[in-house]
C-alpha cells in the first residue's frame, strides 16, 4: 500500500483515498462543510485546507486524492490562518441568529467557529438577504443561513434520485432552490436536514419544539417498514420530539425515510390510554380489573376453535410470543394469523419469508429482477441502496408490473404470471440474462404474492431459482420484501394458519363467520364484517381496530417498551424504551401474563429475560439452511400489478400523525404508481 | 513596662482617644436607617427578584433560546417553546423556582435579548412555598412594573458589558 506523511507521521493509505481521508486515518481532524462520506466531493467549502510541502499554497484536501509521498501539514500556523481567513468569509453573511436557530447546539458552523472564528466581525456592510424557499411540509428554510456546501443538492440528485433542488446564481447571488417552489418528490427528502451543516435547512414539525441538550436520546430500532432502520429516539419527558437515523451500514447506512423520522408525533395523538368496555353500543371507560374479567369470561363463553387472534403489523417479538402462547396455554386455540394483507407466504423454510440476498448484497448484485413491487415505497431505504447500486454498477433492472418512478431506470417486461412462465421455461429473453448473472436477484412484492396465483408466481421462481443453482449458502437470489415490520418475527413464531392443502384457512374461516370472537393485536388494516362477533382490541392507537372493538385494551408503542423485532433480512434487532406508555397503558406482554394468570394457567416465564430465552429457543430452531423442493404448482393466469399504497397512511401511529396527513396530501397531487398512471 | 505605657495608664490616654471618637461621631449624620420606610442605595448591577421584559412594543422579549436554561447552575429555570403564528420562537412557559435559585445572574448575563433580568427588588419573601415558584405570566408582570428601573439599570451597565 502507498505511504503518505501527515504530521511527520507515515501512514498506509489504499488506492484512491483523498488526503482528507488519509488525514483520518493519522487521526488528524479536519473541519469541513461540504465534504460528506457518502455524497460526490465537490470541494467548495474550502475549510479542509491543509499544507502540502510541495505545493505553495494550501490545498483543499477533500478534493485532492492522496499520492504516494506527499507530506502533509495540518497543524502549521499557515493552516490555522488559513482555515481562519474561510471561517471569516463564510460568517461575513451568515446571520447572528443562533439563538433562535434550531441547529444550535448541533451546528457544525457553531462547533468549529469555536476554533476558528473571530470574536468580532471586521464588516460593516449589510448581509445578504435570500428569500425563503418552500420546500415542503417537512424542511423549513431560512438561505440566509446558507454557506453554498450544496450537500443538499448532492443529496437529492445522487441518493434520492430526484434533480430537483439546484444552486441559481453565482458568487454572493447563489441560491439553493426547488426551481418550482414545490415539494420534494421523494420519501427520503428530510434526510437533507441532517446533512445541513448550519440551519439553513431545518426540521418544520420540530420547529422550535426543542434544544438538542434538552433531549433524552435512546437508540433504537423503527418499525413503519420491514427494513428496521436503526434510530435514535429524541424525547423530552414523555413526549417523543423527533427521531434521527442512526449509522448502520448493512441495513440503513445513514438515511432514513420521511414516514421513520416524521410519524412520530403519531405517538402523542389518539392514544388509547385507559380500557374501554362496549356498553349499549358506546365505549365507556373501564379499568383494568373489569377490562380482564369481562374478557375471561368471554373466553370461556367460546369453544377455544371459534376464538381467533390476529397480529398486527407493529408487534414486537415479545407481545407476538406471549399473544402465541396465551392462545396456546390459556385458550387452547390454534387460529392464529399475522397476514392481515392476505399475501402467499411458504413457512416451511425460513428462506421463504426474508430478503435472503440481504440489503448489503444489492450492491454485490449485477441483475435484478422486481416482481409486483414497488420497492420505493414498500421499503424506502432498501431502494435508495438499489438507486446506489445502479449508480455505482450500472446495473440492469427489470420489473414485472408497472411500479412507476423509482428513481433509477428499469424495464418493464410486462405485467402477467405468463411472463414468468416464460423466464421459466427459457423462451424469454430475460431466462438468458439471469442464467448469465454472477448474482441475480429477485425481488418479489406482495402484490406478486396477493391473489390466486401468488403460490404459482412464489413456488415456480423458487424452484426456477434453486434449478438454476442461485439458491447457495454464499448467494441466494430468492427474495422477498414484506412491508410490515413484525412480518418476519410472526412468522418465524409460527403465528400463521398454515396446512399442506390451504394457505388461507384462517381468512376462509372468518369470511364462514367461523369465529366468535376475535383478538386483534394492533392489528387495523383488515377489513372483515363484525356482524356478532365479540371484538377484542389491544394496540396503543384508537384506529380501525378500536373502532370496532367490544374490549380496548391500551399497550405500548413502539418507543414505549423493550422489544425484539427481525426486519425483511431476517436479522434480529433490539429495540429500547424510550419513553413510557401514556395512563394505564402496559406492555403488551405482561398484559398476556396477567390474564394468564388471572386464568390460573401461567405461561412459564415471568420476566423479560425468561421471555426472550423461549423466543431465542424458538427462532433458534427456525434457522436451517436445507432447500426442500416444492411440486410443480399449476400455471394461473394472472396480472401482476403494483398495487398502490397510501405510502403515509400505512399504520395506526402514521394515520394519527398531523405531518404524515400533511405529506399525504401532497403527495396526491404528483406520487403514482403504476396503476393510477394506466388508468 | 515601659515609661510611656505607665503614662498612658495613669492619664486613661486610650479612653481619652476613644471618647474623643464617640463626641465627632455625634455631630455626624447617622449611618442607619429606618429600614422599611427608607432604602439604601443600590448597584444597577444588582441581582433581585427576576422579570422578563418587553419591547417597547409589548412584545415579548424572550425567543426560547433556552441558554438562561442552559447555563442555570442550580437548574431553576424549566422553559418550553413553540413557533407563533408569524412564524416567531417564543415561549410557552417560562418557569423560575426562585427557592431552587442561587441568584448567581448567569441567565441575566447569558441572555442575547436583555429578556430575563434580575431587578433591583429584594422584598418578594412569601408565606408559602408556592408563590416562589414563579411562571412566565408573574416574570411578566414583574417586568412590567419595574420596566423603567430595568432599562436604567442596563443603560447604567452597558459601557462594562
Amino acid at each position: 500500500m502507498p505511504k503518505i506523511i501527515i504530521n511527520n507521521k507515515e501512514v498506509e493509505f489504499e488506492e484512491g483515498m483523498t488526503v482528507l481521508q488519509a488525514c483520518e486515518l493519522a487521526g488528524a481532524e479536519i473541519p469541513r462543510f461540504c465534504y460528506h462520506e457518502r455524497l460526490s466531493i465537490a470541494g467548495n467549502c474550502r475549510m479542509c485546507l491543509v499544507e502540502n510541502k510541495k505545493s505553495p499554497k494550501p490545498i483543499a484536501s477533500c478534493a485532492e486524492p492522496a499520492v504516494e509521498g506527499m507530506n502533509i501539514k495540518t497543524n502549521t500556523p499557515l493552516v490555522d490562518k488559513a482555515r481562519k481567513g474561510v471561517m471569516e468569509f463564510l460568517l461575513a453573511n451568515h446571520p447572528l441568529d443562533c439563538p433562535v436557530c434550531d441547529q444550535g447546539g448541533e451546528c457544525d458552523l457553531q462547533d468549529q467557529s469555536m476554533f476558528y472564528g473571530f470574536d468580532y466581525s471586521r464588516y460593516s456592510e449589510n448581509k445578504r438577504q435570500v428569500k425563503e424557499k418552500y420546500m415542503g411540509p417537512l424542511i423549513k428554510t431560512i438561505m440566509t443561513r446558507c454557506i453554498h456546501c450544496t450537500r443538499c443538492i448532492r443529496f437529492a440528485t445522487e441518493v434520492a434520485g430526484i434533480p430537483e433542488l439546484g444552486a441559481i446564481g453565482r458568487g454572493e447571488d447563489m441560491e439553493i432552490t426547488t426551481y418550482l417552489e414545490r415539494a420534494m418528490e421523494s420519501e427520503m427528502s428530510a434526510n437533507v436536514i441532517d446533512l445541513c451543516p448550519v440551519g439553513a435547512l431545518t426540521s418544520k414539525p420540530y420547529a422550535f419544539e426543542a434544544r438538542p441538550w434538552d433531549l433524552k436520546k435512546t437508540e433504537t430500532i423503527d418499525v413503519m417498514d420491514a427494513v428496521g432502520s436503526n434510530i435514535r429516539v429524541d424525547t423530552y419527558g414523555w413526549e417523543v420530539k423527533r427521531v434521527l437515523p442512526r449509522v448502520n451500514e448493512d441495513i440503513n447506512e445513514e438515511w432514513i425515510s420521511d414516514k421513520t423520522r416524521y410519524a412520530c408525533d403519531g405517538l402523542l395523538k389518539q392514544r388509547l390510554d385507559t380500557p374501554y368496555i362496549r356498553e349499549n353500543g358506546r365505549l365507556q371507560k373501564s379499568s383494568w380489573d373489569q377490562a380482564l374479567k369481562l374478557l375471561i369470561s368471554k373466553l370461556k363463553s367460546f369453544d377455544p376453535n371459534e376464538v381467533a387472534g390476529l397480529v398486527g403489523d407493529l408487534a414486537d417479538l415479545e407481545m407476538i410470543y406471549s399473544f402465541k402462547s396465551f392462545f396456546e396455554k390459556c385458550i387452547g386455540s390454534t387460529n392464529l394469523e399475522c397476514r392481515q394483507d392476505r399475501i402467499y407466504i411458504n413457512p416451511q423454510e425460513r428462506m421463504n419469508y426474508i430478503f435472503n440476498s440481504s440489503i448489503n448484497g444489492i450492491e454485490d448484485s449485477d441483475f435484478i429482477l422486481l416482481v409486483g413491487t414497488n420497492p420505493r415505497l414498500e421499503a424506502t431505504i432498501l431502494n435508495a441502496r438499489i438507486r446506489k447500486a445502479y449508480i455505482k454498477n450500472k446495473l440492469k433492472i427489470y420489473s414485472i408490473g408497472d411500479a412507476g418512478d423509482l428513481t433509477y431506470p428499469y424495464q418493464n417486461i410486462g405485467s402477467n404470471t405468463s411472463i414468468i412462465r416464460e423466464i421459466v421455461s427459457g423462451s424469454h429473453e430475460i431466462s438468458h440474462k439471469i442464467k448469465k448473472a454472477k448474482k441475480p436477484m429477485i425481488i418479489i412484492g406482495d402484490s406478486a404474492l396477493y391473489g390466486k396465483s401468488g403460490k404459482y408466481v412464489f413456488e415456480t421462481l423458487k424452484n426456477f431459482l434453486s434449478y438454476n443453482n442461485f439458491i447457495k449458502k454464499d448467494w441466494n437470489a430468492l427474495n422477498i420484501l414484506t412491508q410490515q415490520a413484525s412480518r418476519v418475527g410472526a412468522i418465524d413464531c409460527d403465528v400463521y394458519s398454515i396446512n399442506e392443502a390451504e394457505n388461507f384457512s384462517f381468512f376462509n374461516k372468518l369470511e364462514n363467520d367461523d369465529f366468535k370472537l376475535i383478538y386483534l393485536l394492533g392489528a387495523d388494516n383488515i377489513n372483515f364484517e363484525k356482524k356478532n362477533k365479540f371484538v377484542v382490541y389491544q394496540g396503543s392507537h384508537g384506529d380501525r381496530g378500536a373502532e370496532i372493538a367490544d374490549i380496548i385494551l391500551p399497550g405500548a408503542a413502539y418507543t414505549e417498551k423493550n422489544g425484539l423485532f427481525i426486519n425483511l433480512e431476517g436479522k434480529l434487532q433490539s429495540a429500547y424504551k424510550a419513553s413510557y406508555p401514556p395512563g394505564d397503558a402496559r406492555e403488551d406482554w405482561i398484559i398476556f401474563k396477567d390474564l394468564a394468570n388471572m386464568m390460573k394457567k401461567p405461561l412459564g416465564y415471568h420476566n423479560v429475560k425468561q421471555l426472550r430465552e423461549s423466543i431465542n429457543k424458538h427462532i433458534q430452531s427456525k434457522i436451517n439452511n436445507g432447500v426442500k423442493k416444492t411440486n410443480e404448482v399449476d400455471f394461473i393466469e394472472e396480472n401482476i400489478s403494483v398495487k398502490p399504497i397510501d405510502y403515509y397512511y400505512t399504520n395506526s401511529i402514521a394515520r394519527s400523525s398531523k405531518v404524515m396527513s400533511e405529506c399525504r396530501q401532497i403527495s396526491k397531487k404528483f406520487l403514482f404508481t403504476g396503476i393510477e398512471k394506466a388508468s | 513596662m515601659k515609661i510611656s505605657r505607665i503614662i498612658k495608664t495613669v492619664f486613661m490616654a486610650d479612653f481619652v482617644a476613644g471618647l474623643l471618637i464617640a463626641i465627632k461621631t455625634i455631630f455626624k449624620s447617622s449611618k442607619t436607617i429606618n429600614y422599611p420606610f427608607e432604602k439604601g442605595k443600590i448597584s444597577p448591577r444588582f441581582r433581585g427578584e427576576h422579570a422578563l421584559r418587553r419591547y417597547p412594543n409589548g412584545e415579548e422579549r424572550c425567543i426560547a433560546c433556552k441558554l438562561c436554561e442552559a447555563v442555570c447552575p442550580a437548574q431553576a429555570i424549566t422553559i418550553e417553546s413553540e413557533i407563533k403564528n408569524d412564524g416567531s420562537r417564543k415561549t410557552t412557559r417560562y418557569d423560575i423556582d426562585m427557592l431552587k435559585c442561587i441568584y448567581c445572574g448567569l441567565c441575566e448575563e447569558s441572555c442575547p435579548v436583555d429578556a430575563i433580568v434580575q431587578g433591583p427588588n429584594f422584598e418578594f419573601g412569601t408565606e408559602t412555598r408556592e408563590e416562589l415558584y414563579y411562571n412566565k405570566q408573574k416574570l411578566l408582570e414583574n417586568g412590567d412594573k419595574w420596566e423603567t428601573v430595568l432599562a436604567e439599570n442596563i443603560k447604567a451597565d452597558l459601557p462594562f458589558r
